[in-house]
């Protein structure tokens, strides 16, 4: 698919709006970490996913994986633009029943390839999808979206080592450091200290973006998908919230849904409602 | 005298025979040289994907090949499985991924490694994971048989092995072995010994002492714990009466835990169960754990006679 940046910001702002609607009619979910990440997904699956939505299994399609699975309705929205599921579909976030579970699952809704909800597992399970892809001669690619908060994980430096050991060029991950994680600021629960040199310590390929700077993400893209002697990682640099200004770098939107009063004004604020 | 042999090896050995699958591949996190699945390495070295001392990385590398069509064998200790257990919960089988998951070196008969290497708790983790199949194996030719057996399976699978050589059961008798299925190794009619593992050959010596005293005791080996061959054993209470069941593991949640959940509910009779006592383990040889742990054949004798007089 081809989209101009400013296509892509505007299939963005749709999905924000979407992601807004369903944290707010299930009066649950997890708003900031998806609007973070979305500007990151839109132009993922808008400009360099090669898959089908017709035929969601073709054996050789990109896989995405959804690491910070609780960040589902970022995913669900975007899955939606893409054509995997409707939008009624997103009227089923955390329904019983519905193809959007909680946490994205490969076991409920058509596009997704993981099913996620702890920390620190999509990296290793695309490592084995990115080994599968080289024992097959495959051309296709893997992406990973991690959180910061969940590279506090021991099993995302397992993962990272592994990669780089096996040279798992068709490996690429988009790391959206949005600085808050469930109970307060990163900095608070965990440093992290130089996260960058953390990775290029073992053995990655790593650029830093502003994750929502269109330009920024085109060329951050760019990147991953001209590294293909080795694992590579995208750092961007995001907002928790990203969008919706009372959301923006608040610790209580990670985990939480807005009133009536507040969803009128996220409407407001996307364009969607004229004040 | 029976032959000996390590239920590890018959392991490593089917991996080699299933190699001429393409789908198959192995997966090690440094252990290989110990669960046998050198053996598929050195043949095969492009279809073994080496991932160092990291079990729960290894797990989830297991899932993403099996989600990419692939028929992962992952290996390392048993004690080290349960490291990586919630991803085996969350990352296998929970969206039910073909990662076939083998833990050698399991129960107090691994000897004198001492109590953290000793698992005795990995069979009651890993039956309480929907849709995991549960395997304990007693000798080498029916756990080649059953690992022979899984990329047929279709779903994800825990199998423990031993690290020292026990009499073999199943010579000449591969074709009856079916995952899934207990196998009776001995008939009589006073009471039923329902075993795994190691503690099939400790309870065939039961049964061959109480013989002589003049007590007839069926001895089954139930190398799958889950799903659990519930009509052999209906069958096996209508015949004897009385169960007795012999692990090496804890009493919690094992083997006796299993056959005692389908009892209670459906055909309440006397139970013994014979496992290690909710404790751990020590360095020691694996006969010396046995007696030390009371789980060997004396014990079993002591529990089928307990069994009988509650008739």
């Amino acid at each position: 698919m081809s989209m101009s940046n400013e296509e892509v910001e505007e299939f963005a702002r749709k999905c924000r709006v979407e992601i807004v609607k369903m944290v707010y009619r299930a009066q649950a979910g997890h708003p900031g970490g998806s609007l973070s990440e979305i500007d990151l997904i839109s132009a993922l699956y808008a400009t360099r996913m090669r898959v089908r939505p017709s035929e969601p299994k073709w054996e050789d399609r990109d896989r995405f994986i959804l690491s910070k699975g609780h960040a589902s309705p970022g995913m669900y929205a975007v899955l939606a633009e893409m054509g995997f599921i409707t939008h009624t579909d997103l009227e089923s976030y955390r329904v019983l029943g519905g193809v959007c579970q909680g946490h994205v699952d490969m076991k409920w809704c058509p596009g997704v390839d993981f099913s996620a909800g702890s920390l620190g597992m999509g990296l290793s399970f695309g490592m084995g999808c990115a080994v599968a892809a080289k024992l097959e001669n495959s051309d296709r690619r893997v992406f990973v979206m991690i959180g910061d908060g969940e590279i506090q994980e021991g099993s995302i430096w397992e993962a990272a080592m592994a990669a780089r050991h096996h040279e798992l060029g068709n490996l690429k991950v988009i790391l959206d450091r949005n600085r808050i994680q469930n109970d307060d600021f990163c900095e608070v629960q965990m440093r992290m200290f130089d996260i960058p040199a953390k990775w290029k310590a073992f053995g990655w390929t790593v650029k830093e973006i502003d994750g929502h700077n269109m330009n920024e993400i085109s060329e951050g893209l760019d990147f991953l998908e001209q590294t293909n002697d080795g694992p590579a990682i995208l750092i961007a640099h995001t907002i928790k919230g990203a969008g919706i200004s009372y959301m923006e770098n608040n610790p209580s939107f990670h985990g939480a849904a807005p009133n009536d009063e507040q969803y009128h004004q996220a409407m407001v604020e996307l364009g969607e409602v004229e004040v | 005298m029976s032959r000996m042999a390590a239920t590890r090896d018959g392991y490593g050995q089917a991996l080699l025979d299933l190699a001429s699958n393409p789908k198959v591949v192995v997966l090690e996190a440094d252990l290989g040289k110990s669960t046998k699945s050198l053996h598929f390495r050195k043949q095969h070295p492009e279809r073994t994907v080496s991932c160092g001392i990291g079990e729960q990385n290894m797990l989830l590398v297991g899932a993403g090949l099996a989600s990419s069509g692939y028929i992962p064998f992952a290996s390392t200790f048993a004690i080290f499985t349960e490291r990586a257990f919630e991803q085996m919960r969350n990352g296998v089988a929970r969206p039910n991924l073909a990662v076939h998951l083998c833990g050698s070196h399991g129960g107090t008969h691994t000897g004198t490694d001492g109590s953290s290497a000793q698992s005795i708790e990995d069979l009651a983790i890993f039956r309480t994971l929907p849709n995991v199949v549960v395997m304990h194996p007693c000798d080498d030719v029916s756990t080649r048989e059953l690992t022979m057996q899984l990329p047929e399976l279709g779903k994800p699978s825990y199998m423990r092995t031993a690290r020292n050589k026990t009499p073999v059961m199943y010579d000449g008798k591969e074709s009856e072995i079916k995952i899934g299925k207990g196998m009776v190794l001995r008939e009589g009619n006073d009471a039923v010994i329902i075993a795994c593992g190691v503690m099939v050959s400790e309870s065939i010596k039961a049964a061959n002492s109480l013989e002589e005293k003049g007590i007839s005791v069926t001895v089954v080996d139930m190398h799958t714990l889950k799903p659990l061959d519930t009509d052999l054993i209906k069958s096996l209470v209508e015949k004897c009466g009385v169960v007795v069941t012999a692990e090496d593991h804890n009493v919690i949640g094992g083997l006796g835990g299993a056959v005692a959940e389908y009892l209670s509910s459906n055909c309440p009779v006397p139970l013994e169960m014979v496992g290690v006592k909710d404790r751990f383990g020590e360095s020691g040889q694996s006969d010396e754990m046995l007696d030390l742990l009371e789980i060997s054949s004396p014990f079993i004798e002591d529990a089928v006679n307990r069994a009988i007089n509650r008739k």
